[in-house]
């Protein structure tokens, strides 16, 4: 059976070429950087030469960069030891609605632990308004952490016109660039940010491995206390497997983007163009034009996301949804609440993340198989039934 | 390791008795206070017996799966058989559902139950 993957939101294959380069040290260079003797040369070097990498990706320093474990962890650093360590000069953050839970439960962290915080709501197309943030800084507000795009819905925030409003005003504003670092032109200067999270596994890199990008001379707690690996930041021995493939993946992306990006938006744009002229009462998610180049999102009227992906499934085809259904806790997303669809649209939520593996030949196949699937469900749908009682004459 | 059983799947992407029976005896719909999906499930009542038992579902697969099993497992039983359905008994025919989908075999058991509520009240009020 054909199999066609586009789950890239989720996760992205590793490439042949970080895989090899991330080889030697899972087997002869397995020494531990700390150390003085000849085993940890050959890591430690490869760490700074990945530190370079990743540093060139977003056009920082390379002192500027911390390895982390995650995205996850990157953003919990962020979050939580950006606030606590200003905590002297005021308690309270800002954070969007659409963030990931990696931010919006460090914010509910700090909370119980006598912070504050505002969440800044988004328009219909998932996009943040910076005059709300504006309206949401308070004279003790020390964080912003406003994604760059978020993973559901696609949409690219105003970053820069947000930290022109930050700026001056002793705040440290960061973003969680997850889902573009590696994808998309991301340089934190032209950003002006001045914090910034990644992980490898969004850009053909391990898991297991991301980064926080912090500003120098910016202040911020650690969450591990130990050794004084990555500058006394985040102690741990280092994932040096998997920074070493960060590092390669990031070179990777940096050197082959635009390339990448041109076939990615021209079938992404297909299916964004398609799927709605073939199957009736489909809504975009996000911003038509301002998202990520491989993103396409949608709501399905009247069906449920997980039948549709375990029929698509059924086909060899992989995706991911929004649903309550899908999600363990049985909540419809957060993001497309905040974007005001009511649960039973939600309900309908349909993810394509296109990766550089896919073809036209792949969005053909989605745009043949996916009708017939919908038809199917909306045949068993009892929302259907009604809507084409009553909802179709007025 | 898949999240559903053969099971669950083999119903998921083979349902039987979908539809609506027009003329219906008797119509039971539940909505999941869960995640907000539906149910509605259809009776034909013939000496006692569900002669015939239809349904349309908004949900998960384990949603599609239930109503599957349900109507199988109560198309010809008595009123009264039919009303023993437990969302228990339908988990175990379908060899288990994952713990967060549990909920949605209550779905099944409670339409089913609704429309054969709804099919006695009716009776009931054709007496008076
Ligand atoms: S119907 Fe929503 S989880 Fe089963």
């Amino acid at each position: 059976m054909k199999k066609v993957y586009l789950d890239n939101n989720s996760t992205t294959p590793l490439l042949p070429e970080v895989r090899d380069a991330m080889l030697p040290y899972l087997a002869e260079y397995f020494g531990n950087p700390s150390c003085l003797h000849e085993w940890g040369d050959a890591p430690r070097e490869a760490i700074e030469t990945a530190r370079n990498q990743v540093a060139s990706l977003i056009g920082a320093g390379p002192e500027e960069i911390i390895f982390t474990s995650s995205g996850t962890e990157s953003n919990n650093f962020a979050v939580k030891g950006l606030a606590m360590a200003q905590q002297k000069k005021g308690k309270h953050i800002v954070v969007s609605a659409i963030e990931h839970f990696s931010v919006l439960n460090s914010a509910k962290t700090l909370e119980k632990m006598g912070f504050s915080y505002t969440t800044v709501p988004v328009d219909k197309v998932g996009l943040v308004d910076p005059e709300k943030v504006r309206k949401a800084i308070r004279e003790d507000t020390t964080v912003v952490s406003i994604m760059h795009a978020n993973g559901e819905v696609g949409t690219l925030q105003p970053i820069k016109e947000i930290a022109a409003i930050t700026k001056g005003k002793g705040i440290v504003f960061h973003t969680d660039a997850v889902a573009t670092a590696g994808t998309i032109p991301v340089n934190v200067k032209e950003l002006g940010v001045d914090a910034l999270s990644l992980a490898g596994n969004m850009f053909y890199g391990p898991k297991g491995v991301g980064a926080l990008w912090l500003k120098r001379g910016t202040r911020i707690m650690p969450l591990l206390d130990g050794g004084v690996q990555e500058g006394g930041r985040r102690a741990g021995t280092e994932n040096v497997p998997g920074i070493v493939g960060l590092g390669k993946a990031a070179e990777l992306g940096k050197a082959q983007m635009t390339v990448r990006n041109e076939q990615m938006v021209k079938l992404r744009d297909r299916l964004i163009r398609e799927l709605p002229a073939r199957i009736d009462h489909v809504i975009v998610t996000g911003h038509a034009q301002n998202r990520l180049p491989g993103h396409a999102s949608f709501c399905v009227e009247f069906v449920e996301g997980e039948s549709m992906l375990m029929l698509l499934s059924s086909k060899g085809i992989a995706v991911t949804s929004g649903s309550a259904c899908t999600s363990r806790s049985l909540l419809a997303s957060h993001v497309l609440l905040a974007m005001g669809l009511p649960h039973e649209i939600a309900q309908g939520s349909l993810l394509f993340g296109l990766g550089i593996n896919n073809t036209a030949d792949d969005v053909d196949y989605v745009l043949e198989v996916l009708p017939p699937i919908v038809e199917r469900l909306r045949q068993m749908s009892p929302l259907y039934s009604k809507f084409m009682k009553q909802g179709k004459g007025g | 390791m898949p999240i559903y059983s053969q099971k669950v799947m083999e119903h998921f992407m083979n349902p039987r008795n979908v539809g609506e029976i027009e003329n219906a005896d008797g119509i039971g719909e539940e909505g999941n206070p869960v995640c907000g999906d539906m149910m509605t499930f259809y009776i034909k009542v013939k000496n006692g017996r569900l002669e015939d038992v239809k349904y349309k579902t908004f949900g998960c697969g384990a949603a599609i799966a239930v109503s599957s099993m349900v109507s199988e497992m109560a198309k010809g039983k008595t009123l009264k058989e039919a009303l023993k359905i437990t969302p228990k008994l339908v988990a175990d025919e379908l060899e288990g559902l994952p713990k967060n989908k549990f909920h949605c075999s209550n779905l099944g058991a409670q339409a089913l139950q609704k429309a054969i509520e709804d099919y006695q009240k009716k009776q009931a009020g054709g007496k008076v």
